[in-house]
């Protein structure tokens, strides 16, 4: 992180800070103090970083809501989820709406004001959020590696190049310039809007990464490798990409989660794909029907509910995954 | 000394380079994203009308007068550079929808409310986030503090806008049902009382503040839980300090060491963080000022979109991308005063 020619210091930095603390440079040093404790402290096998409740449960949540979506399928008419398969506006089990109708086991979750049964909406809406969000942050992670590799590696003008057109990109509101386009365009599928948000999603990788390289292009290992007659590719990614992993995992778990909660945001809008139930599209819906209103909350709270699910689970995911890249912090929650 | 003066101009040179491009290629995006669309805006609106009463008269010449109207006869290049003049004394056009009204001016109605609450929110969940982040780190907490805290950060990973449903629901919905009262605890929408005249007068402010409650709640409860683990690392950092020992060893009382020793150091960063996020207060919280129809940008976009008036996406869109691009070259060249430890000349 010592780059004397910066557009913009701070939002490098700030780039840097959501993966690594000041002191996570010392993770790749092999003489760290830290690092070298903890291997002879751990003897036994069940004593290593990975085994972070954190990203277990994390890993679990997320787990849970695309084993759903595949054996959901299995176990559920999603057909149900097509408008008017079903009664209109019934609660879940267990409750009474404003009518004064039952929930039945026909419908577990309820259903809403056009026939469409919730709990089918949940077995396919979920996975198509997840869906976005993984489509979105592979391109955006793939530009990310590449322009990062470019731009740290052959520095000079396409440096400048890479740096100003990542520092644009971060300016604009994604959120915004998404809306535009989307209420242009009738209709959208689900890879095209996953596409869009790519667009969106490569800059801080592309940062994050480029200043990883610009670092470890000088060390030792890298200069040994290209002694010995390495090609630069295979410095590229033979050296240094798996050095880079915890930063890539990192900031692949975060686009997830940004792209995901860009793509809710555009669904609640009523610009998402309209062919395509989605867990943003039922929000949009509901809110377009004044649910709250007609204290139909179900209709509100259960997409929004497996949503937080969504959320916290990448959210306890990156949290593990720092402190798994990063001792220091995991010996200060112990 | 004049190395360094020079080295400043060729910063700033370069920060306003970056600023005027980010401007430049934003307004270009949004002229060219709208002509790339298929179809003529002119023509939908046409349709849209027919829609609405069934038969347009003389359809084919209400489109040529708009068309004329508006310039679309002339090359885009002529488009582009006319386009660009007007931007540039913010002469936005008019609104299709609510017609005789200049997008100017719905922005500038819309603008305030969209930066007073988004600072409101900012500030507290500043304030509000350190103070959890040092008590966390703090050797002194209660314990129970220490257990009660970490779960109400799981709500930082939720978009404010789900939090902002959820918090609608309980407190103007249902709260008030269960507790036997009449009126719904927090209104369910709008910025003030209707019938209030805005204006400087105790009614209005209190009114202001009632209807901002929830709006400034969702988003600090989802947002808190940032500034709490980056102070918290910070603080830990800190603790191993050797004027820590020393402090100690003074035998100064616990909470002035905690707040004049330990959070006076942790929160520089902090503070480099609270400018960065002053940075978003145009964009603000667009889908949570939606949940609330606050009047505020959010909404302004929100109208704008479904009824699908064009000049008022592109302006908003337009202004709030210039508010973001001036308060990040802003803090850039701020950023010196608050680290003096960073410098305009990098290192």
């Amino acid at each position: 992180m010592t780059e004397p020619t910066q557009t913009s210091p701070i939002r490098d930095e700030d780039k840097l800070d959501t993966t690594t603390s000041p002191e996570s440079a010392q993770v790749y040093d092999p003489d760290n103090q830290d690092s070298s404790q903890e291997q002879t402290s751990s003897l036994n096998r069940w004593d290593t970083p990975w085994f972070n409740w954190k990203l277990i449960s994390g890993i679990a949540i997320v787990g849970m809501i695309v084993l759903i979506g595949i054996f959901g399928r299995f176990l559920w008419d999603t057909e149900l989820v097509y408008v008017g398969k079903c009664p209109l506006n019934l609660p879940p089990v267990g409750f009474e709406n404003s009518r004064g109708q039952t929930g039945t086991w026909a419908h577990p979750f309820g259903t809403e004001n056009s026939g469409r049964d919730m709990l089918a909406l949940t077995i396919i809406g979920a996975p198509n959020s997840l869906l976005v969000g993984f489509v979105a942050a592979t391109i955006g992670i793939g530009i990310g590696i590449l322009l990062g590799f470019i731009s740290g590696f052959i520095g000079g003008l396409t440096d400048d190049l890479i740096r100003l057109l990542a520092g644009i990109t971060i300016t604009v509101p994604s959120l915004l310039v998404l809306i535009i386009i989307q209420s242009l365009v009738e209709q959208i599928g689900l890879f095209t809007m996953a596409t869009l948000l790519a667009a969106f999603a490569w800059p801080g990788p592309t940062l994050v990464i480029r200043g990883q390289v610009m670092s470890m292009r000088e060390s030792g290992y890298v200069q040994m490798a290209r002694l010995s007659g390495a090609s630069p590719l295979r410095i590229m990614f033979g050296e240094i990409m798996p050095n880079l992993l915890p930063f890539l995992a990192a900031s692949f778990i975060g686009s997830v989660s940004g792209s995901i909660l860009a793509a809710v945001g555009l669904e609640t809008l009523g610009l998402g794909p309209q062919r395509v139930p989605t867990l943003g599209g039922t929000l949009y819906f509901a809110l377009e029907a004044a649910a709250l209103l007609r204290n139909m909350w179900w209709w509100l709270g259960i997409p929004i509910f497996i949503l937080s699910l969504i959320f916290m689970g990448f959210l306890l995911i990156n949290l593990g995954l720092d402190e798994i890249a990063n001792p220091r912090l995991r010996k200060a929650t112990e | 000394m004049t190395g360094k003066l020079d080295d400043r101009i060729t910063f700033l040179g370069r920060r306003l380079g970056v600023f005027l491009l980010t401007v430049w290629t934003s307004a270009t995006l949004i002229f060219i994203i709208p002509r790339l669309a298929p179809g003529d805006p002119i023509a939908a609106m046409i349709a849209r009308m027919s829609q609405q009463s069934g038969y347009v008269e003389n359809a084919d010449k209400i489109i040529e007068g708009w068309r004329e109207r508006f310039g679309l006869n002339d090359p885009p290049t002529i488009q582009y550079v006319r386009y660009l003049g007007n931007l540039f004394h913010f002469d936005l056009g008019y609104s299709m929808a609510s017609f005789p009204a200049t997008v100017s001016v719905m922005i500038g109605r819309a603008l305030p409310w969209t930066v007073g609450l988004s600072l409101v929110s900012i500030l507290a969940t500043f304030l509000i986030g350190n103070f959890v982040g040092a008590l966390l780190a703090w050797q002194k907490t209660p314990r129970w503090i220490k257990l009660c805290i970490p779960p109400t950060m799981i709500f930082t990973s939720i978009p404010g806008m789900l939090a902002a449903v959820a918090l609608l629901y309980i407190f103007s919905f249902q709260l008030h049902r269960w507790l036997g009262l009449s009126a719904p605890l927090f209104p369910l929408r709008g910025a003030y009382g209707r019938g209030l005249e805005p204006g400087v007068s105790w009614s209005f402010i209190l009114s202001v503040i009632h209807h901002g409650i929830l709006p400034v709640t969702s988003i600090v409860l989802v947002r808190f839980g940032y500034w709490a683990l980056g102070m918290r690392g910070m603080m830990i950092t800190v603790e191993g300090e050797d004027y820590m020992h020393l402090a100690r060893a003074k035998g100064l009382r616990p909470f002035y060491i905690l707040y004049r020793y330990m959070i006076r150091n942790a929160i520089l960063p902090q503070i480099t963080g609270l400018a960065l996020s002053l940075g978003t207060m145009v964009g603000g919280q667009v889908l949570v000022e939606i949940i609330f129809s606050y009047p505020g940008m959010g909404t302004l976009i929100y109208t704008a979109v479904r009824n699908q008036d064009f000049p008022v996406i592109q302006g908003a869109t337009f202004i709030i991308i210039v508010g973001t691009a001036t308060a990040v070259l802003l803090i850039d060249l701020l950023y010196p005063l608050i680290d003096p430890r960073i410098s305009h000349q990098g290192n």
